[in-house]
């Protein structure tokens, strides 16, 4: 859905990732999702009295890594204190990045060609969590709030996109793309649902034609790439019935609301905070030198607008379906291109190879990222030689990604072992001796009495047989 | 007074290395100390007799088993409460910290215990260290031992004082804008303020985390000195720490001034508010050096006189920001309200007395959105202009000599309801802090009613070592002074000491 006609929307979008260091950003308490309440927690990240931060070095590194990945500008930064009250934020201060960020001016192409500029992509501190502990689960009603200081001081990069977004799908897909970069350069698991990545929407919109900006509100609680499209389409609908309905459009953040599918005021401008920034005395500016910045760079491997590419180019003939398309961006955003890479070049159908990533590897993606490629395309070429049917392949392949192995190995444990060529040529032949009639029938173009012989033959090999192979063979003696 | 009260810090380390003395005869001698004189002067807060006699039978071990407990060896020391120990209350004299027992030791007190050191107490502060007379602490203020009716000076009034009376022969204070100096000159003992990141601030509770410092308090130079070897060097957990090599200080107390290039510094002497007979002091001393091998000369730094406001944007600033984590959420003080900004507002409120309050609001304005530039931002613009302006002077100077405070010590209550008066208080002390470099004050005779006078010496970054040598050479030409008066039964009814803040606050 794009904005009613005669209006125009401008979005940009803010995006929060978690960083996968294995410790916090200024201590060494465990970066960990899922941990028992308040155990990675010390004096640091519970900014007890006299502590003191001191920088993560691969927090910086994995930043670079997003700067290096967005085509930013990486740049010397300095920390700064961004002050406000908040139970769930330790020092009532969040060391942030404000005008000196490590990254700027950087880009993002998605698939459907646009260019969305970066303005930003600064390294801060995460907040702890608050749960409201009462009747009703939420904030209102409830009797006390506990907090989860487990999350706080984990390093976040904030990457900041230009106002270039127009419309709610292009929105979904800067999210989409920046998750699969996001992941490809090693600096986070980009998963929505835990919270690692949050998106933050600021949404105005326009007359056509109208050169001025309208007024933004900052829609935040996107936590998947369903909500952020569906709110940012309602954000659109909402801010144009204001004003057609001759009403002004307040800056405001509000909350998305997925239940009722709306947003909510949360707090107008006037209510915003003055965060009062100034530079973090407990911390020196940050000056990657030159040498550590092209280390980064270089180490980046090819990024998913690459990699797709390599994948459409296996599979020949012009422009893809848009089925395959889809296929192609599973096995790049899961991480598994490399499987249909490794399985065409050892001479695998490359259709074979994508249809079998994008759909039964990518039903178990963690598990089929640590599996071997060389195994892999054994397996693959087993299927295509006919030696094992669909349904086998898939099964040996669900044993592949449970423990390993050699899929040759796993097909015989399994039973799957495929009959000699020459074995199943005596039996079919030997079928069809014992039904000459029936064999006259089919010769004379009765095609049907296939599965009467394929039928047999499968008896006599106790299901071995490839149904395929049985049919080639009955073709092949017909002559 | 015990005869260990006036023993150096030195001379115990060696008789307890040689097994001449023991760590734990001495550490009683000081309890005892305390126990008699401490009622009336309300230098500590806490007294940790139980780990300090513990601390020095470890020591004593030590020495039997054939070990060398440390260059500091079974030598009492008093921590400031402003420093963090772990399991001992750390109150910064705020009733906000209330209950709160750090579950970790400050940098610098694990290397007191490493240097075989024996903590013996936590010393009373202004709150947070906001202050120049320890008046503003929540638990009563602390006395001046060499005049009950006057005030130790502060923020670390407590820590000199208990330096003064011989209650410890060493102590730590922090340092933001004079806060071991002006105290060390009130109270007639040497206080230093070490180059900011030669010592670590981890464990320090912050106040303004640009200029505060850790330091030495000691009734010499050479023990100061000592002090300070054992607890500068570098920490890796502290960010803003040096990774060189801090010039070791003890080996320089002997070295003498010959050669040396003194500068006398107009702006912190000549002054309008600096009393006559501390201006004549700081004379004298400049006539020491001289007569000893240095030339003197007068050195004007004009940029030195806005060094005061400029530092109360910047201190209160960056307290603002610190201080903003005690909000009742997770530690000490939480006085319930309707929701969660009630229940901070309302801790706030009862937790901070009324000087922390004034620099909080002074801080979060210079801060504020649309004042940052003109207030924030020009004050850091006037610090970089100071610290050009040393440089250059130190383009012609080795060491520079001044006042350290324009007067002697003042009468409890004299400045408590004039805070400017009481911020001119560190007016000579505060450029170095601004600077980032070190200072020292030594006493240096008295005034005309006999109370103590102190000079400053001040040296570029990492100018210690010769900035100790100038001040050992100040020590031996001081004029002869007595030791502080304090008597035990005339200070009994004082009531302000330890027995009223401990019941009161805990």
């Amino acid at each position: 859905m794009s904005a009613p006609d005669g209006w125009e929307a401008v979005i940009g979008l803010e995006v929060h990732c978690e960083l996968r260091t294995r410790t916090k950003l200024f201590c060494g308490c465990r970066n960990a999702f899922g941990s028992e309440p308040n155990t990675n927690v010390c004096p640091v990240c519970l900014g007890l009295p006299g502590s003191l931060p001191v920088l993560n070095e691969a927090a910086v590194e994995l930043a670079m890594r997003i700067g290096a990945a967005l085509h930013c500008e990486i740049r010397p930064s300095v920390f700064h204190r961004k002050n406000y009250f908040y139970p769930d934020m330790p020092k009532d201060y969040q060391v942030s990045q404000y005008d000196e960020p490590i990254n700027v001016d950087g880009y993002l192409d998605l698939p459907d060609g646009s260019r969305v500029g970066i303005v930003r992509a600064h390294i801060e501190e995460d907040t702890g969590k608050t749960s409201h502990v009462g009747e009703t689960g939420r904030i209102h009603g409830a009797g006390h709030a506990l907090v989860d200081y487990n999350r706080a001081g984990v390093p976040l990069v904030e990457i900041v996109s230009a106002p270039d977004i127009t419309t709610a799908a292009q929105a979904r897909l800067y999210a989409a793309e920046l998750r699969a970069i996001l992941v490809a350069s090693g600096a986070s698991d980009g998963r929505m649902e835990e919270g690692s990545m949050r998106v933050d929407a600021n949404v105005s919109v326009r007359r056509v034609g109208d050169v001025r900006l309208g007024t933004r509100c900052e829609v935040k609680n996107l936590n998947s790439l369903r909500s952020l499209a569906r709110a940012v389409d309602h954000e659109i609908e909402r801010q144009v019935g204001v004003i057609e309905s001759g009403g002004v459009v307040e800056q405001q953040t509000r909350h998305w609301d997925e239940d009722q599918g709306c947003t909510v005021a949360l707090r107008s401008k006037e209510e915003a905070f003055d965060y009062r920034y100034f530079p973090e005395p407990d911390l020196v500016p940050l000056d990657p030198d030159a040498a550590w910045i092209e280390r980064v760079r270089a180490s980046l491997g090819p990024m998913p607008a690459d990699r797709r590419a390599a994948v459409t180019a296996l599979l020949g003939g012009g422009e893809p379906s848009d089925a395959r398309s889809d296929q192609v961006a599973t096995v790049v955003e899961l991480g598994l291109d490399h499987l249909v890479t490794a399985a065409a070049s050892a001479g695998v159908d490359p259709a074979l190879a994508l249809a079998r990533t994008a759909n039964e590897a990518a039903a178990a993606a963690e598990a089929a990222r640590s599996v071997d490629p060389a195994a892999y395309a054994a397996l693959l070429q087993m299927e295509q030689r006919q030696e094992l049917s669909a349904t086998q392949a898939k099964a040996v392949l669900a044993e592949l990604m449970a423990g390993g192995g050699d899929p040759a190995q796993i097909a015989g444990r399994m039973g799957f072992e495929a009959l000699a060529a020459d074995s199943l040529a005596e039996v079919v032949a030997a079928v069809v001796a014992e039904h000459p009639d029936e064999w006259e029938r089919f010769c004379g173009g009765e095609a049907k009495l296939a599965g009467f012989f394929t039928g047999h033959v499968m008896r006599r090999t106790q299901g071995k047989a490839n149904g395929k192979a049985v049919a080639a063979e009955l073709a092949r003696l017909r002559g | 007074m015990s005869g260990a009260a006036t023993t150096p810090a030195l001379a115990i380390a060696d008789a307890v290395r040689r097994r001449e003395r023991r760590a734990v005869e001495v550490v009683e001698e000081h309890l005892a100390a305390i126990a008699e004189v401490d009622g009336g002067l309300g230098c500590f807060l806490e007294v940790t007799a139980d780990q300090a006699r513990r601390r020095a039978a470890e020591v004593d071990a030590a020495v039997d088993a054939g070990r060398d407990p440390g260059p500091l060896a079974g030598v009492p020391v008093a921590v400031k409460d402003n420093l963090c120990t772990q399991g001992v209350p750390t109150t910064c004299a705020s009733r906000i910290l209330q209950g709160w027992h750090p579950p970790y030791d400050a940098t610098v007190v694990t290397r007191l215990a490493g240097a075989g050191a024996v903590v013996v107490g936590k010393t009373n502060l202004d709150e947070f260290a906001m202050g120049s007379s320890t008046e503003s602490s929540a638990f009563g203020p602390t006395r001046n031992p060499h005049d009950p009716e006057r005030v130790p000076g502060g923020s670390s009034g407590g820590s000199a004082a208990a330096v003064a009376a011989g209650l410890a022969p060493l102590a730590l204070g922090s340092d933001t804008g004079g806060s071991i100096r002006q105290p060390a000159a009130l109270c007639g003992v040497v206080g230093m303020k070490p180059t900011y990141g030669t010592v670590s601030r981890y464990g320090l509770v912050a106040f303004a985390s640009s200029l505060d410092q850790v330091g030495p308090f000691a009734r010499s130079v050479a023990d100061a000195a000592a002090l300070y070897d054992a607890i500068a060097g570098h920490d890796p957990c502290d960010s803003t720490s040096l990774h060189q090599v801090p010039p070791a200080c003890g080996p320089a107390v002997g070295s003498g001034v010959g050669g040396l290039r003194v500068g006398l510094v107009t702006e912190l002497t000549e002054a309008e508010g600096v009393q006559a007979d501390v201006r004549r002091r700081v004379a004298e001393a400049a006539e020491a050096l001289a007569s000893a091998g240095a030339t003197v000369d007068p050195v004007s730094i004009p940029e030195l006189r806005v060094a005061l406001p400029a530092y109360y944007l910047l201190a209160p600033a960056e307290a603002s920001s610190n201080l903003a984590r005690y909000d009742g959420v997770r530690y000490g003080l939480r006085v319930d309200g309707d929701d969660v900004a009630d229940m901070n507002a309302r801790t706030r409120e009862a937790g901070f007395g009324a000087e922390v309050k004034r620099r909080i609001l002074l801080g979060t304005y210079a801060l504020s959105a649309g004042y940052y530039d003109a207030y924030y931002g020009q004050a850091q613009r006037v610090r970089t202009l100071i610290i050009q302006a040393f440089r250059r002077a130190y383009e012609d100077f080795d060491v520079l000599l001044s006042a350290t405070t324009p007067s002697t010590a003042f009468r409890l209550g004299e400045k408590v309801d004039d805070p400017l008066a009481m911020y001119l208080s560190d007016v000579c002390t505060i450029p170095t802090n601004l600077a980032g470099h070190p200072a020292m004050s030594v006493p240096f005779g008295t005034d005309g009613a006999g109370l103590p006078v102190g000079v400053q010496v001040l040296a570029p970054a990492l100018g210690e070592a010769v900035m100790v040598a100038a001040a050992a050479v100040l020590e031996q030409a001081a004029p002869p002074t007595s030791l502080p008066t304090v008597a035990a039964p005339t200070l009994t009814g004082a009531g302000t000491g330890r027995g009223a803040a401990t019941g009161g606050a805990r």
